[in-house]
């Protein structure tokens, strides 16, 4: 579990003649432990924050710490090295090496780790069953659903055990099934593992199941409320 | 910090092989460039090192030797007066001790030879046979008779053209002149007991063959000759040998190596050299377009997987050992495909290429009209090091820029 | 048509670096292959003309057998009235044209140490140096005057080998055309340094007038060599001259006339040869470009399947598709040979004006009578020959992937990634 401060973030982009102002003074805190969502329309922001909290992107101004580290301050060896062993991903779209298996893309990042072969294959296994996704190994990426590509990328999300997830619009793709199914295996990890959630989405599914939503607009948070989830 | 940020070797290669064949369409075409121009670097090579080492190799059987010891006037004036006295003892030990395979004392002196119904200049040759024949002398070039058979023979063995020329047969006599050490003509009567085919029409015409002890009576020489001529070991390598031999011989007397003998074959051998270093790097500067390009293309699809590579936390370094790995992978593979079919096509013409229709024009080039194809351990090396050291430098462009995408830049390009 | 072209253009430069390392390859290709054409073309020149000009002339006159088996009594009879005919002739047609009559024998030559057999050439001194550059060789005295004077010009290799120079005398001993003994002294006037060892060991020459006289051959000769300004002149000059030859021939025996191919058969075959190892470097150059060609156009086609899918599904031909591909392919391949030439000639025109060589070029050249650096020879012909094959090779190339765009199904293709 990590807890995640952000103080007075801003940034901006330049697309052709436009200046976008994607993070206006964002400043908010996520506890250890936390089940949040982000939500807004298009442009709001909510993509930058998650890059900037992941060590994807480099804020113009403001601060953030991870568990007391400051995020802002690390080199780019040391940001690679925290993605790898305290920070997983899951993206909206092109998550998984089309080369690699549905199992040699979960044993990627502890392969990147140094995990040893036996160890890391077993646990490969293991969440591919936990996922539900037991008997499609060994499929490619393109021979699996939309929802399974998902649930393979959440999979190599959580394998190697990481205390913060971010996963950026992870239904977009998927049918109402799925989708649900997707957001209670990310409660049951939150619940019983101590993952640290942030998910960014304008997926009504998604919401309703956060325990804590925070909205965004033009790079500003609008609303940050504790809610009750169902 | 972690210890290991990157993929073990093994892993790394999985992805890389896998990542070559994603898009087999154009692997397999970069694959079949490179293997053509492969086989086409050790296959041309292999023509012109046949020719040329075929070029020297007569040109040394028609000195002959790989190396020879003259008087030091000699070259410069074949005259019978700068003739070496026969060789003492110290000379003969050495050339009977390695590196020394054969040697041979010869005579050779400017002559004229007449038959009834011509006369012609000629180059008179006496020579030890048995020992010419150790030397490189063919027997199988006597078509007709037959070759001397030891030094006192009295018959005279001449060139087929020079047959044609004298309007002569084998078995008829022919009278052989020349000068003797006081300046006089000394002449003899000999007959014509072999005819020889040279592998130059013009040692035909220049060269008869008469026993050395036979030579040495008619000139009045004693045991005196015009040169010794020595052989032993590869002809590439000569350094030994002319050392062995020049240490035995004294200082009235001049020891030179077939490169020095002959400085134009000397020359072709370093020329060759040169030559085949050019076009192999010509062909790889013709493919390095095609591979800079082939792994651009394959870099720039792939940006997303960078990115997301990246975000999950492999560094830079990593994703640049891993695009210069594919690269070097598909060289890989093109060299061993381009040496096998190189190998496959050369060795069928191992029995040499016929070339009759040029003969003439290679004549003129001193070089017989059958072409061997020479592979040499050296050239082959050289062909598969230039292409994989320049190979990976050239890849290192693609691979450099590939790993410096950045992660967000990478992944937002959806 | 504008429209198709401008599409074509800027479809090029939507992947701007593969299309310049694409036309880097064709200009690569193109620089060497002008360079390496014009430099080989140039050398085979030289080589004929310097082959031909030292001593043999362009075309000669012979009495039949003669080039088989040169006999002293295989002979032209009124050789100087027929040379000079021959000469007037020709002018007629072809202004620069020289004709020279010599005669030939081996003697036996002796200086007061030496003795050493040669040929020895009788030629009219005044005629000769239409035909041959020996008399300009001369390095010490002089060359022959006309006079019939019992002179003699050596070359240098005979003069060391005789220990003979300027001023000494030397004793000539042959075979004349009746089977007399021929005999003669003769004084050195000059010493010839050509260039060749062969020619500096092997000839001398002596007044025709005078070799007449030695070896009784009244008024006959062996060979009539003839000189014309440009190779191009020889096929007229033997027409002209084979007229002459026939017309004259019925006297004793017929004469012939011999080109250069005739007299060296070697050389054709030798040009022959370098010309087909040439081209089998060049061919796999010019495969190399194709290839890379190939692959780019079929990538980029490739690329553009859903956008294709898109253009087809509008109603637009696959016919005409194709033709874009080829367009884009055909303006690539211009640029390439467009730089390419204008490269290749910079390069060419300079080593026209410095000369081309490599270490350990100059004795080589020595050996085929070739000046020791190599000047290309810049002709639109050279110049255009090589990029013009890689130009139709890679319009070749491209055909595979254009071909492709006909099995191209719309739906598909636009459901393509």
């Amino acid at each position: 579990m990590a807890s995640i401060r952000c103080v007075d973030l801003c940034k901006t982009y330049r697309q052709g003649d436009a200046i976008i102002k994607a993070l206006d003074h964002v400043t908010l805190e996520i506890d250890a432990g936390g089940f949040v969502c982000l939500s807004g329309p298009s442009g709001s922001g909510k993509t930058t924050l998650l890059n900037m909290v992941g060590g994807l992107d480099r804020l113009d101004s403001g601060e953030i710490a991870i568990d007391g580290q400051r995020v802002d301050l690390l080199g780019k060896g040391a940001l690679a090295d925290l993605r790898l062993h305290h920070i997983g991903f899951v993206f909206q779209a092109f998550n998984l090496i089309p080369v690699l298996s549905a199992r040699e893309n979960v044993e990627f990042v502890m392969q990147v780790q140094g995990v040893p072969t036996r160890v890391r294959r077993r646990k490969a296994l293991d969440i591919l069953r936990e996922v539900g996704l037991a008997g499609m190994e060994d499929r490619r990426p393109a021979q699996l659903s939309g929802g399974q590509q998902q649930r393979v990328a959440v999979a190599r999300a959580i394998v190697s055990q990481p205390k913060l997830v971010l996963a950026d619009e992870p239904t977009a793709n998927l049918d109402s099934v799925s989708a649900t199914h997707l957001m209670e295996l990310f409660r049951e990890l939150n619940e019983n593992h101590g993952v640290t959630f942030l998910i960014s989405t304008h997926d009504e599914r998604v919401m309703r199941h956060a325990r804590r939503l925070i909205r965004m607009r033009d790079g500003k948070v609008i609303y940050d409320e504790v809610q009750v989830s169902c | 910090m972690s210890r290991d940020s990157g993929l073990s070797l093994p892993a790394m290669s999985r992805l890389s092989w896998r990542y070559l064949w994603r898009n087999h369409r154009r692997t397999v075409i970069m694959l079949l460039a490179i293997t053509v121009g492969v086989w086409a670097m050790i296959f041309m090579t292999a023509l012109m090192r046949g020719m040329v080492d075929k070029m020297i190799e007569d040109g040394i059987d028609a000195l002959p030797g790989l190396v020879q010891i003259h008087h030091p006037a000699f070259r410069d004036d074949p005259n019978i007066e700068n003739s070496l006295p026969a060789p003492g003892a110290e000379l003969l030990e050495a050339l009977a001790s390695a590196p020394v395979a054969a040697w041979a004392p010869r005579v050779k002196v400017p002559a004229m030879i007449s038959s009834e119904r011509d006369t012609r200049g000629v180059t008179l040759l006496g020579v030890d046979p048995a020992r010419e024949i150790e030397l490189g002398f063919d027997p199988q070039s006597v078509v007709a008779g037959r070759f001397l058979e030891g030094a006192d023979d009295q018959g005279l063995v001449v060139g087929r053209k020079m047959l044609e020329r004298l309007e002569t047969e084998l078995g008829k006599r022919v009278v052989v002149m020349s000068q003797d050490p006081e300046n006089e003509i000394a002449d003899r009567g000999f007959r014509i007991v072999g005819v020889f085919e040279g592998k130059l029409p013009s040692q035909e015409e220049q060269w008869i063959y008469a026993g050395l002890g036979t030579t040495q009576k008619l000139l009045g020489m004693g045991g005196a000759v015009s040169e010794i001529a020595v052989t032993g070991g590869d002809f590439r390598d000569v350094g030994a040998l002319h050392a062995h031999v020049r240490a035995a011989v004294g200082e009235g007397a001049e020891v030179l190596p077939w490169t020095e003998l002959d400085t134009y074959l000397g020359l072709m051998l370093g020329v060759m050299d040169g030559f085949v270093l050019v076009w192999i790097i010509v062909i790889f500067l013709a493919l390095s377009f095609g591979l800079v390009n082939t792994l651009m293309m394959a870099v720039f699809e792939r940006i997303r997987e960078i990115g997301l590579m990246q975000a999950l936390g492999m560094r830079p370094a990593a994703i640049l050992y891993q695009v210069l790995l594919e690269s070097l992978m598909l060289l890989a593979l093109g060299l061993l495909l381009g040496n096998l079919l190189a190998v496959a096509t050369i060795l069928p013409l191992r029995g040499g290429i016929d070339l009759s229709m040029v003969a003439e024009g290679f004549e003129m080039m001193g070089v017989s009209s059958t072409l061997y194809p020479a592979l040499t351990r050296k050239d082959l090396v050289m062909a598969n090091a230039v292409v994989i050291v320049l190979g990976f430098l050239t890849s290192l462009l693609p691979a450099w820029r590939a790993s410096r995408y950045r992660p967000v830049e990478a992944i937002a390009k959806t | 048509m504008t429209l198709n072209l401008r599409m074509a253009w800027r479809n090029l430069w939507r992947h701007k670096r593969r299309t310049w390392l694409t036309v880097t390859a064709m200009i690569f290709s193109n620089v060497l292959l002008v360079f390496m054409i014009s430099l080989q073309f140039g050398s085979y020149e030289m080589m004929i003309v310097n082959t031909l000009q030292t001593f043999s002339g362009h075309l000669q006159v012979q009495a039949a057998g003669y080039q088989d088996n040169p006999r002293l009594r295989t002979s032209i009879p009124a050789i100087e009235s027929l040379a000079q005919a021959l000469q007037q002739t020709l002018r007629e047609t072809l202004p620069g044209a020289r004709a020279a009559p010599r005669a030939a024998a081996f003697a036996l030559a002796s200086s007061e140490r030496r003795s050493f057999a040669i040929q020895l050439v009788g030629v009219q001194p005044s005629a000769e140096p239409g035909v041959s550059t020996l008399p300009g060789l001369v390095t010490s005295g002089r060359y022959l005057r006309d006079g019939g004077d019992p002179e003699i010009v050596i070359g240098s290799v005979m003069s060391r080998n005789l220990k003979a120079g300027v001023g000494d005398e030397i004793t000539l001993l042959g075979a004349g055309r009746d089977g007399s003994f021929a005999a003669g002294v003769v004084t050195v006037v000059g010493v010839f340094d050509s260039g060749s060892a062969d020619m500096d060991r092997g000839i001398a020459e002596v007044p025709l007038d005078w070799f007449q006289d030695a070896f009784a051959m009244a008024d006959h000769g062996n060979t009539i060599a003839i000189a014309v300004e440009r190779l191009a002149d020889v096929p007229p000059a033997v027409r002209v001259a084979a007229a002459m030859a026939s017309a004259r021939g019925d006297e004793a025996g017929s004469l012939l006339v011999l080109d250069w191919n005739d007299l060296y058969p070697g050389l054709r075959q030798a040009i022959q040869a370098d010309l087909f190892s040439g081209w089998f470097m060049y061919g796999v150059l010019i495969f190399l470009v194709a290839f890379s060609v190939l692959n780019t156009q079929l990538m980029s086609v490739l690329e553009r399947t859903r956008e294709f899918g898109v253009i087809s599904a509008l109603g637009i031909r696959p016919r005409k598709l194709a033709a874009l591909v080829m367009l884009e392919t055909a303006q690539m391949a211009l640029i390439g040979l467009g730089v390419g030439l204008l490269l290749g000639w910079l390069v060419a025109q300079y080593f026209n004006v410095h000369g081309f060589s490599y270490p350990g070029m100059e004795q080589i050249a020595e050996r085929y009578n070739l000046p020791g650096e190599m000047y290309p020879r810049v002709t639109l012909g050279t110049l255009l020959l090589g990029p013009s094959v890689v130009f139709a090779f890679c319009l070749l190339a491209a055909i595979y992937p254009a071909v492709r765009l006909f099995r191209l199904r719309p739906v598909e293709a636009m459901r393509a990634a």
